[in-house]
């Protein structure tokens, strides 16, 4: 461990690299002011870019550099612990702006340098850089490959949606130090750097997760194990401090996020339906309630069903994540499905949906638009919606009710693969 | 005109269809949950799977092969809004 306090700029005013181990420095850049990150974090003091040095006995890697503005005190911190004609290896874990920002004029300072990237990662590359196609040469690494610095290796971990399609790690085999990438990282400015001396970023870790990582859990779960596995000395992430002191301590808890966060109490055979309805004049609110004891009627489907007045956004995106099916019910005012649905379905980015059950229904007075209008939504967050959904004018009939009780009858079905398959010509089709 | 059938499994609805007709042209209609992007086979969001029925799409063109190639993705993939059913029938399903 390094116990010297961190110095950031010489007396002379350059940037300091900080040495982070033996021959491995944090060369990145600090943004105190930012507030904002990528239009959708909140960012409370601040963020920090996190670029590497690694020196080897026959060979210097650049592990990820900066945001385009920070790229003078990225090439002065590099500058202090390596000749631009020594760097052999260049490793980008994540091709954001954020980290790619210095990426042109590194190249350009050393271009003997192999630059590493994901095989995910070219298409992207070429979108951010811009080049024609052949004037960038690069190499493409995935799980398991190395790249040798002489008495010290870097060696790559496959582990995509990170938060982005080309999304790796590094590890350095022999003093046990993963740069990381943003997986472990969080917006956390602090000049102290490491996490035993920085202030209390536990939240901003947490949020980082939430709002980062928590769209890819699935991801997450799937490399956590090439993770677990290594021994495990320092993490170094893209983004906030480096940790150093307990280090696992981390990785443990993005297991504990990752996985399950409600106690569901239904069998691990039962599929769960959460239906979320609002309801100006109490038709809506009938129609839910049709649905659900429709819904039932079929054994093996556990269903809830919430007045999305009575609750924060916050715990039913809790709920729908852990959910097979959801079935959302609105009126149509002017056109329109009404704001808190439209707040509730906003936030559903958050969190894993593709494939679970979605439907949609509600009481209208004019015309009905909202039940098409959540349709086209729950498609396009890649729920599939097999049922046609249901709206009624006005109050419902005891006709139009049985219709409702079939129809959550038939979300059940769907929901526990009874439904079988429907046949129609494309000619029924509007 | 000759017929072929399309089976959207994510939704459980199998649509009968003229030979010749593209995918675009029926999910959408039908409600699968497959999303598009462009409409044109440059972005790639249709990709999607052929769970069985491959032989009786027509190939590829490069346009599509090119997108392919470069979403890296399978043998079983194809572009929705690229892929005309030419026959028999063909179950597919989102990315």
């Amino acid at each position: 461990m390094i116990s010297a306090p961190v110095r950031l700029r010489r007396p002379g005013g350059d940037f300091d690299a900080v040495p982070v181990a033996r021959d491995v420095h944090w060369i990145g850049a600090l943004d105190p002011t930012l507030r904002s990150f990528d239009i959708i974090l909140k960012t409370a003091n601040g963020t920090t870019y996190n670029s590497y040095c690694v020196r080897g006995s026959e060979g210097v890697a650049v592990i990820d550099t900066v945001k385009a503005e920070f790229a003078d005190e990225f090439f002065s911190r590099l500058e202090q612990v390596a000749r631009y004609d020594e760097i052999t290896t260049i490793v980008l874990n994540h091709l954001e702006p954020d980290h790619t920002g210095a990426l042109p004029e590194l190249l350009r300072r050393a271009p003997q340098a192999r630059l590493y990237i994901s095989h995910r990662a070219p298409l992207m590359l070429k979108g951010l850089l811009k080049y024609d196609g052949e004037s960038l040469d690069f190499t493409t690494v995935t799980q398991g490959d190395t790249v040798s610095l002489g008495d010290r290796s870097l060696r790559f971990l496959h582990t995509p949606f990170l938060h982005w399609p080309d999304t790796q790690c590094t590890y350095l085999v022999e003093d046990g130090i993963l740069f990381s990438g943003d997986i472990f990282g969080c917006h956390f400015c602090d000049p102290r750097l490491f996490n035993d001396h920085v202030g209390d970023f536990r939240f901003s870790f947490e949020y980082y997760y939430q709002h980062i990582m928590r769209p890819f859990r699935e991801h997450v779960l799937a490399a956590l194990p090439l993770v677990e596995e290594l021994a495990l000395n320092l993490i170094c992430p893209a983004h906030g401090p480096i940790h150093r002191d307990a280090p696992r301590g981390y990785v443990k808890r993005y297991r504990q996020l990752a996985e399950s966060q409600l106690a569901n109490e239904a069998s691990q055979r039962d599929k769960t339906l959460v239906i979320f309805y609002i309801s100006a004049y109490g038709n809506t609110a009938v129609m839910a309630q049709a649905i659900k004891d429709g819904a039932e009627t079929v054994d093996g489907v556990r269903v809830s069903v919430y007045d999305l007045q009575g609750g924060e956004v916050t715990p039913f995106v809790d709920l729908i994540e852990e959910a097979d099916g959801l079935a959302i019910g609105s009126p149509t005012i002017n056109g329109d499905a009404v704001k808190p649905v439209w707040d509730l379905l906003s936030c559903l980015t958050q969190v894993p949906l593709k494939g679970k059950l979605g439907a949609a229904f509600g009481s209208y007075g004019w015309s009905g638009e909202a039940v098409g209008m959540l349709e086209d939504r729950l498609r396009g967050l890649k729920l599939r919606v097999p049922c046609p959904g249901i709206k009624l004018k006005l109050i419902p009939t005891g006709e139009e009710l049985a219709d409702c009780h079939a129809f959550g009858r038939n979300l059940a079905l769907q929901l526990t693969g009874q439904a079988g398959f429907r046949v129609v010509d494309i000619a029924e089709l509007a | 005109m000759p017929k072929a059938q399309v089976l959207f499994e994510d939704i459980g609805v199998a649509v009968t269809v003229p030979a010749g007709t593209r995918l675009i042209e029926v999910s959408e209609k039908v409600g699968a949950g497959i999303t598009y992007g462009c409409r044109e086979g440059e972005c790639g969001t249709c990709m999607m799977k052929i769970v069985k029925g491959m032989e009786n799409l027509a190939n590829p063109s490069m346009l599509e092969t090119k997108v392919l190639q470069e979403q890296m993705a399978g043998r079983q993939n194809r572009l929705a809004c690229q892929a005309q059913v030419l026959q028999g029938e063909v179950v597919v399903r989102p990315g």
